[in-house]
């Protein structure tokens, strides 16, 4: 049940989008932000969700994969939708029952919003799906190299990111484990109000919490047996360097964001 | 041969429990492990086996008396890394040891903490990779692999050290007997092949069957220390320490007490059955 | 004797419908008796775990069917919750679903469950410690406090306290020393002795096998590869080896022998029974 869950899962390929430098699409996904939230009229959202779109065809990822991403923030969606469809006032209303009226503003919002979380998101979980954890952490560690200078540890935070991908999957299969032995003494969790739902998780939380702790203790003392001691001498297996390919795909994302703002500027 | 591990008088407490008295685990040890020596050490839950295990590359601090790793002294903090690079250590709970979630970036770990080159780093985990037969693995996401299969990278994640000396502690006791002999046939081939000085901690007597030496641990004492041979012959000492003997052994022990006359220090399955059948043509 | 459990035609398959469909059941049938103490033994991925989760109503089989005393588990399956206390299943390495203040409450939690109060549910609480050998004092101090094996035997306890019809127990030596193993077997065998429950023991050692129960079901890649009394299966010793099983040290020894050209019967599992076996060669004077 739990292991369906596909939040951040990767699947590997050897496609350019697989190959890019983990860098130049952390800065890609940060460009297609800016650019999402400057978008303002349909050609501007037609010109996002046509980048998109290449960028999957690229990838291989199936769209369905994708689509299967949104499906864990699809009450966000509609309640965004909703909340922009009855709550912008504006000039002319097209229909009205009670308190509840919906404005042609409100339906362009509506539209609009729903298009740039729904973009927002699958744009953001291709970079997932292309790049593993492990390259991800590494290439946001390069990138924040620069803020070592101002304390900010840097490595530890990717060290600890990295860990934490490492263990979801434990953990799950943990939970999972933990879930089944309590069912198996009768503990219930699907009837009841909110109250008592809460209160049975307790049989779970307690014992997944005390074996977390008790997995970080051990992994610790195996790292340091491992000759870890911080970010300080450290080498690398895999060194990051940039190709030809990741200053090419730079440059398409920042005249994307450029054409984006023209398109902004004369309000399309 | 010279000794890669030698303890002198080593001592080691827990700390108490509020207003009790700290619990010595271990009560003067006195051991020297060979170089390239394969060595089991036995003892019941308690016995003090683990945290002996653990003063061996100063996971553990000695409370009195000393370890020494080639020489160096466990409790000198600047030579901490370089003990610990010779004296690799592999744990119970294969899912608890594994750092990254890629088999090889799992591999890099313990090079890349060393400051190893990339390009030398490549090479120690295919080598080490290949040691332990799991090069096939190289891109596998650990949590996927069975148990024997994790604790083999984990192996692997020590050799890439390069260290003189792996112990294990424990580290079959969580595997189904698949698993257990994936495990014991990794380290007796680094034994044989490499030259690794392997020690094996456990509670599975027929793991040390094959042993070059075996120390029984005791309250925290030293209670035998002999070939398998020896040791195991000796039944009742084993038994009054809440340990168990092959049952070739028993079997032997209980031919002999009906007038037979066969030995007891007869271990393997394949022993066993030709002395009782030397016995029983003669 | 009559079946408490039969398994008809139980088929699971996991990721129906996707490239890792697999089935980690097909097509298993067996009965299991009143009052018997029956043995599963299989490698890792025979489908030992599947298959026990289906006994207690944690999986739902995507084919074929579960009895317990003749009906359907899943007849009703809002009645399924009944079926886990009839059945109780302890797990591998169960000390780590304890997560209650004190033993005495965390033994409760399955009885409690089931809606017992007062009196009847402090009575199977301290019983399910007494059988387990957890001592009256125990009771009130934090399970977190308790030795690696103690623990263990608290969390067998919660199970035990629902007074299950069936007792499932997956590796529940696994870990333990020597002394520690033969300490909870023998409470385990106290408990058939003189409960006279059902018994399902899976376990990876054919030695804790051969020692405890009345009959052997061998699994091996989803199927049942063969049942019978331990006797039995290891009569059939040849076939387990291939199978990629082990046989019980003495079975081995046995099997040597007789390869050496001794009248030896090789379908024996205890040390006792082989040294029966010698000193009547012996005596006979065909030998030594």
């Amino acid at each position: 049940m739990l292991k369906d869950i596909t939040l951040g899962q990767y699947f590997p390929g050897t496609t350019v989008a697989h190959k890019l430098d983990p860098r130049t699409k952390i800065l890609l996904v940060v460009l297609y932000i800016v650019a999402l939230f400057c978008a303002k009229g349909i050609v501007g959202y037609a010109l996002m969700a046509l980048c998109l779109a290449v960028c999957v065809r690229i990838s291989k990822v199936g769209i369905k994969q994708l689509v299967r991403g949104l499906k864990p923030v699809l009450f966000i969606i509609i309640f965004t939708g909703l909340l922009n469809l009855f709550f912008v006032p504006g000039e002319t209303y097209l229909f009205e029952w009670g308190f509840l009226r919906i404005s042609l503003e409100g339906l362009r919002n509506a539209i609009f919003m729903v298009l740039r979380i729904m973009l927002l998101i699958m744009g953001t979980f291709l970079m997932t799906y292309t790049t593993s954890p492990i390259s991800l952490t590494d290439g946001l560690e390069r990138l924040m190299n620069g803020l070592k200078r101002f304390r900010v540890p840097v490595h530890e935070l990717a060290m600890m990111m990295s860990i934490a991908l490492r263990f979801i999957p434990t953990l799950i299969e943990e939970t999972d484990k933990i879930m089944s032995a309590q069912k198996a003494r009768g503990a219930d969790f699907e009837s009841g109000n909110i109250i008592q739902k809460a209160k049975a998780l307790i049989p779970i939380l307690v014992p997944l919490f005390i074996s977390a702790f008790r997995r970080a203790d051990e992994l610790a003392t195996a790292m340091e047996c491992r000759c870890y001691h911080g970010g300080e001498g450290r080498t690398k297996l895999h060194v990051l360097k940039y190709e030809r390919r990741d200053y090419i795909a730079l440059t398409i994302g920042v005249l994307v964001l450029a054409a984006v703002l023209v398109l902004r500027y004369f309000g399309i | 041969m010279s000794a890669i591990i030698e303890t002198k008088e080593l001592r080691f407490a827990y700390p108490a429990d509020e207003g009790g008295d700290p619990v010595f685990a271990l009560r003067g040890v006195d051991l020297e492990i060979e170089k390239g020596s394969f060595v089991v050490v036995l003892g019941h839950n308690g016995s003090g086996k683990s945290t002996l295990a653990k003063t061996f590359n100063a996971v553990l601090l000695p409370a009195g008396g000393k370890v020494y790793v080639e020489g160096m002294d466990t409790l000198d903090e600047k030579l901490l890394l370089a003990i610990r690079q010779r004296v690799g250590m592999v744990f119970q709970n294969p899912d608890n040891q594994i750092v990254a979630n890629v088999v090889e970036e799992d591999v890099a770990f313990a090079p890349e903490n060393l400051g190893v080159p990339t390009e030398e780093i490549r090479r120690r985990v295919d080598d080490a990779l290949k040691a332990v037969g799991m090069y096939d693995f190289v891109t596998h996401a650990p949590h996927l692999l069975s148990g024997g299969q994790k604790q083999r990278i984990a192996i692997a994640g020590v050799i890439a050290m390069e260290p003189e000396c792996i112990v294990l502690d424990e580290a079959t006791a969580m595997l189904d007997p698949v698993g257990r002999r994936e495990v014991l046939s990794t380290v007796h081939r680094l034994n044989k092949e490499k030259g690794i000085t392997v020690i094996l901690i456990t509670h599975h007597m027929n793991e040390a069957e094959e042993a070059d030496r075996v120390v029984v641990m005791d309250d925290g004492k030293v209670a035998m220390d002999g070939t398998p041979k020896e040791v195991f012959t000796r039944i009742d000492e084993l038994r009054s320490m809440g340990l168990t003997t092959p049952d070739t052994v028993d079997l032997l022990d209980r031919l002999q007490k009906d007038g037979w006359h066969v030995p007891l220090d007869a271990l393997t399955v394949e022993e066993c059955a030709d002395a009782i059948a030397a016995a029983a043509k003669n | 004797m009559e079946p408490i459990l039969q398994i008809k035609n139980l088929t699971h398959t996991y990721g129906v419908g996707t490239p890792f469909q697999r089935s980690a059941v097909e097509d298993m049938s067996f009965d299991v008796y009143e009052g018997e103490f029956l043995g599963i033994i299989g490698h890792t991925g025979s489908g030992k775990s599947t298959l026990i989760q289906h006994l207690n109503g944690l999986l739902k089989p995507t084919a074929g069917q579960v009895l317990l005393g003749g009906r359907d588990i899943w007849a009703d399956p809002k009645k399924i919750r009944d079926v886990r206390f009839r059945v109780g299943l302890v797990f591998q390495y169960p000390e780590y679903q304890l997560f209650e203040e004190t033993v005495y409450k965390d033994i409760a939690f399955g009885p409690t469950n089931q809606g017992k109060t007062g009196d009847e549910l402090d009575r199977c609480v301290r019983e399910a410690a007494r059988l387990v050998g957890i001592r009256d004092d125990q009771l009130d101090k934090s399970p977190f406090e308790l030795s690696g094996g103690q623990k263990r035997r608290v969390a067998l306890a919660g199970v035990l306290a629902m007074e299950p019809e069936v007792l499932v127990l997956d590796e529940p030596t696994a870990g333990l020393d020597p002394a520690g193993r033969e300490n909870l077997m023998a409470n385990i065998r106290d408990y058939h002795r003189n409960k006279h429950k059902t018994i399902i023991l899976v376990s990876h050692s054919m030695d804790e096998i051969a020692q405890n129960v009345d009959r052997i079901l061998v699994l091996k890649s989803a199927h049942v590869l063969m049942s019978g009394a331990p006797a039995e299966v290891f009569a059939r010793a040849e076939e387990l080896l291939t199978a990629g099983l082990d046989v019980p040290q003495v079975t081995r020894i046995a099997m040597t022998l007789k390869a050496r050209g001794l009248d030896i019967d090789p379908a024996v599992y205890t040390v006792e029974a082989l040294e029966k076996q010698l000193q009547a060669l012996r005596k006979d004077g065909a030998v030594c």
